[in-house]
């Protein structure tokens, strides 16, 4: 049974299983790889996207639970010419190494700021929690947020 | 494709064809290019670049590519997430007055004109800080084996000690070539030319981009070496760049292997037997081949591969498939390899005695400190799960990897297929993540198998997380004792002895090679301290093979620093003296006392507040001196990390931005494996499976990190790894500092609770 629903802004029908996960529709369905595979049972964080907004691991979400709603990847928050304001904090303070993790790390964080524009450093810490990095860059990630937090006017 | 940006399925075809050809750049393949000049005739290998170049490109030496868009740079080293491409980039452009913006960066192909000297140059039995005649001839001599093997070979903190010239000289190569070329044309002197920003510029103002001098200039002759700038001249190095990595890395455009897509490919996931090296008796797959969209069971060396048309369908069917496992083929639990472990600390295990000063046994009289430590196997767990592609059609094999090896990519390329190694083309994509683990051919050896049974077809194979952690070479299990005495404050004798197995045995020897001798992996971290003991012995043993090991972030220093370190911090309490001026005393090595001063000084270290402790620890590894202290406090919810600090020693910072990074990198992925890394084995089997219960350190419990930078040693120093040993035996000294409980095992969180 085809699902429709909205990425990026764009409209797409998928004819592919109701219980397979948005994750892997996104990359191995849809080509936008800029979503990323880490652990597969949403302890990781790599595969954050946005649906309607808020941040939720697409590993752990059925495709069918989609249907209708608006997905945010990290395609379309921003591009290398017009990023979004948390991917432009993410570039200045070069918070990437391996930068795998960083799609996931930069969802997660816009969503937290759209929903708290000013968040003091144990909210960060809290709504940061579930993404991990093996490459170690959690302190210029604090440092991006309330830098991403002053570019957008929260603070 | 909905792709904004970067490529979509659409520009893969045209990707492809490109790269079946050639290389990631370019329009159309045809002869062009050469080796020239300089490089010529100090190199025995062809330059790889020539004649895999588009019309009207021209390569000037191995690293430097000019065609109408500009200048590529090749940086051919493993991109892992260390910055050695925006580093080694920046080496060349330097030379070639080009800012880093201006210049294409890409791994390039797999070659031996890429290999790597100094790699093996700390091999040599002196230690880093001995830069005697006889140690220094040794180590340019370990230069002539790598040469001779031609490893281009990312690790062991060597990339920029083995760049720093090299490609230097490349920059400064293709400068003077482009200025004879220009010299030429306009009829003056090269002494009239000056360059800037990617053009020659000369009198009266008239300015030549390189691009339109780059054929004049791929048959220029130079009659000497060019002369390297003054490093007073240098406009990028020593300063931080925006690495040229970072903005495709926020706005997922950078490329993975695991990204890769190709019209037509397909997905692929294995799965082999979870008792590492165990045969496979029998399967049934009877589910996974009836399930809509698997393409073909494929058989493996000890398992299987599922092809399918996504990778979750992948997945899926292995997970339905009913395998019959063979016993491994090493001690089946984690009780019987920790007692393989004290069976091989004795005479008949020794692999060497390192270092051997005074007289130990007669100095270890009267009241004598003895204890024993330990530390867990580790997995690498990179955030990228193990991947790699392959593709083999028309008598050609191409292997898409993120791999540290690339030359051993075709070389096992070409003994799978069966093709001729210049039938096998290389691509070596950014890694999410290396730590070592993608020093091994485990997944593209199953990538290629997976291509030859799918012939015509290119295939992703993607491990699950699950495989991934099970099936990893992990960081060796260790022990150590430490028997030692003190006197009049200092260390009167210091008599270590540590085992673990072997990573260059369990390594090199899954590459096909043996290296003779002893393993100085197995007593990295703790044979070459600047320490000056008046007894001092330093014992390695080598238990016997079991589960596969590999390179862990830092090697042997990641176990040795913890074992040394946490007693010579016993022994200072023990002397009734503060562990950091304890440890400054008897340091000989001035650059190495210098990081510890700095370390003092950035914490204010006499100066703790009221209900936190401090713990300093200090290793030197890969020629590095770092000192680290790491502050703890008690909470209602347990022990909580309050700051952590770290001075080190490169003796040249090229990117100090990035040295910083490395740093703090290095010291969370320590604390991850102080606080909670653990690999357990049962019935031959790991028992961790999944970050859930292989936990890394998350951000909340990231202590904030400062970092300062020193030069002050006499050689330039590559910084990947040694920000890492001193961290854990930082972290347990803090806890003694805390709560009076010395914590000899890892991780801790076995022993306390953190908050």
């Amino acid at each position: 049974m085809p699902i429709s629903f909205s990425v990026n802004g764009v409209e797409r029908t998928v004819d592919l299983p109701d219980d397979m996960p948005l994750l892997w529709v996104l990359r191995d369905g849809l080509n936008l790889t800029g979503t990323k595979f880490g652990c597969g049972v949403a302890a990781c964080g790599a595969c954050t996207v946005h649906v309607d907004g808020v941040a939720v691991r697409s590993c752990q979400t059925a495709v069918a639970d989609v249907a209708g709603l608006n997905v945010t990847t990290i395609e379309g928050l921003g591009t290398p010419d017009a990023m979004h304001a948390v991917q432009a904090a993410w570039a200045a303070a070069q918070v990437a190494q391996c930068g795998y993790c960083q799609s996931g790390q930069i969802m997660q964080a816009a969503s937290l700021l759209a929903a708290n524009p000013a968040p003091t450093d144990a909210e960060i810490d809290e709504a940061m929690a579930g993404n991990l990095c093996r490459c170690g860059t959690y302190p210029r990630i604090r440092a991006a947020v309330h830098d991403a937090a002053k570019r957008l006017g929260g603070v | 494709m909905m792709r904004p940006s970067g490529w979509g399925a659409c520009d893969m075809g045209r990707k492809m064809k490109i790269a079946r050809r050639a290389f990631l750049f370019g329009a159309v393949a045809v002869a062009g290019g050469a080796a020239f000049g300089w490089w010529k005739y100090t190199t025995p290998y062809d330059n790889p670049l020539s004649g895999i170049l588009a019309r009207e490109a021209r390569t000037l030496n191995p690293y430097v590519i000019i065609d109408r868009d500009g200048v590529t740079i090749i940086a051919p080293r493993a991109e892992m997430g260390q910055g050695i491409h925006t580093t080694l980039a920046a080496l060349v452009a330097e030379e070639m007055d080009l800012r880093l913006d201006q210049v294409r960066v890409i791994h390039g192909p797999a070659s031996h004109a890429y290999f790597n000297a100094a790699v093996l140059r700390e091999g040599v039995p002196f230690a880093p800080t001995d830069q005697g005649w006889m140690a220094e001839t040794m180590r340019d001599a370990m230069g002539v084996p790598a040469k001779f093997l031609g490893f281009q070979i990312t690790g062991g903190s060597s990339s920029i000690p083995d760049a720093f010239d090299k490609m230097r000289m490349a920059g400064a190569a293709a400068r003077a070539m482009i200025l004879q070329a220009a010299a030429t044309r306009l009829g003056v002197s090269v002494g009239e030319l000056t360059t800037e920003n990617g053009e020659v510029v000369a009198p009266l103002g008239t300015r030549i981009p390189y691009a339109d001098l780059a054929i004049d200039a791929g048959s220029v002759e130079l009659a000497e070496a060019p002369v390297l700038k003054a490093v007073s001249d240098w406009k990028l190095l020593g300063r931080t760049q925006v690495r040229v990595d970072m903005v495709p890395k926020v706005t997922g455009t950078a490329q993975y292997t695991i990204d890769l897509r190709l019209p037509g490919m397909l997905f692929a996931t294995a799965r082999t037997n979870p008792r590492q090296g165990g045969v496979m008796n029998g399967f049934d797959a009877t589910a996974a081949e009836g399930m809509a969209g698997v393409k073909k069971i494929v058989p493996l060396p000890g398992g299987v591969a599922v092809v399918a048309t996504n990778s979750w369908l992948a997945i899926q069917a292995a997970d339905a498939i009913v395998f019959d496992w063979g016993v491994a083929p090493y001690p089946a639990s984690s009780a019987e390899l920790s007692a393989q472990l004290d069976t091989a600390m004795s005479a008949d295990f020794v692999d060497a005695v390192q270092r051997d000063e005074g007289d130990v046994d007669a100095a270890l009289t009267g009241e004598v400190f003895e204890a024993r430590y330990a530390v867990p196997y580790l997995a690498h767990a990179t955030m990228e799960p193990m991947n790699a592609a392959a593709w083999l059609a028309d008598g050609k094999l191409t292997v898409w990897s993120g791999n540290q090896l690339p030359t051993q990519v075709r070389t096992v390329g070409a003994e799978l297929t069966g093709l001729p190694p210049e039938a096998v083309t290389v691509e070596t994509l950014l890694m999410g993540g290396g730590f070592g683990r993608r020093a091994e051919m485990d997944v593209i050896k199953q990538a290629i198998t997976v291509a030859m049974a799918m012939e015509g077809t290119p295939v992703l194979l993607t491990w699950s997380r699950e495989e991934d952690m099970t099936h990893d070479a992990y960081r060796p299990a260790a022990k150590a004792m430490v028997r030692a005495s003190v006197a009049d404050g200092v260390i009167s004798a210091f008599d270590f002895h540590t085992v673990a197995t072997s990573v260059v045995e369990s390594q090199v020897g899954r590459l096909g090679y043996s290296v003779p001798g002893p393993d100085s992996t197995i007593v990295q971290g703790a044979w070459e301290q600047p320490y000056g003991f008046a007894n001092y012995r330093v014992t390695g043993y080598r238990a016997p093979a079991a589960v596969p090991v590999g390179s862990w972030r830092s090697v042997g220093a990641s176990q040795n620093a913890f074992f040394h370190e946490t007693a010579v911090d016993e022994l200072a309490h023990l002397a009734g003296v503060d562990p950091l001026a304890f440890r400054l005393a008897q340091l000989t090595d001035g650059p190495s006392r210098k990081v510890l001063e700095a370390v003092a000084e950035m914490c204010d270290w006499g100066r703790v507040p009221a209900g936190r402790a401090r713990g300093v620890a200090f290793c030197l590894s890969f020629g590095v001196p770092v000192a680290e202290v790491i502050e703890v406090m008690d909470t209602p919810d347990g022990l909580r990390m309050t700051g952590a600090w770290a001075a080190v020693d490169v003796g040249r910072a090229l990117d100090p931005g990035n040295i910083e990074a490395q740093v703090q990198g290095a010291m969370v992925y320590g604390l991850s494996a102080a606080l909670r890394g653990e690999i357990t084995f049962a019935d031959g089997m790991a028992e961790q499976a999944n970050f859930w219960d292989f936990e890394p350190l998350r951000l909340p419990q990231c202590p904030p990190i400062t970092v300062r930078i020193l030069e002050n040693q006499p050689v330039l120093r590559g910084i990947g790894e040694p920000g890492l040993p001193p961290v854990a035996p930082a972290l347990g000294n803090a806890i003694f500092a805390l709560t009076g409980q010395r914590l000899r095992e890892l991780p801790f969180a076995k022993a306390v609770t953190f908050a």
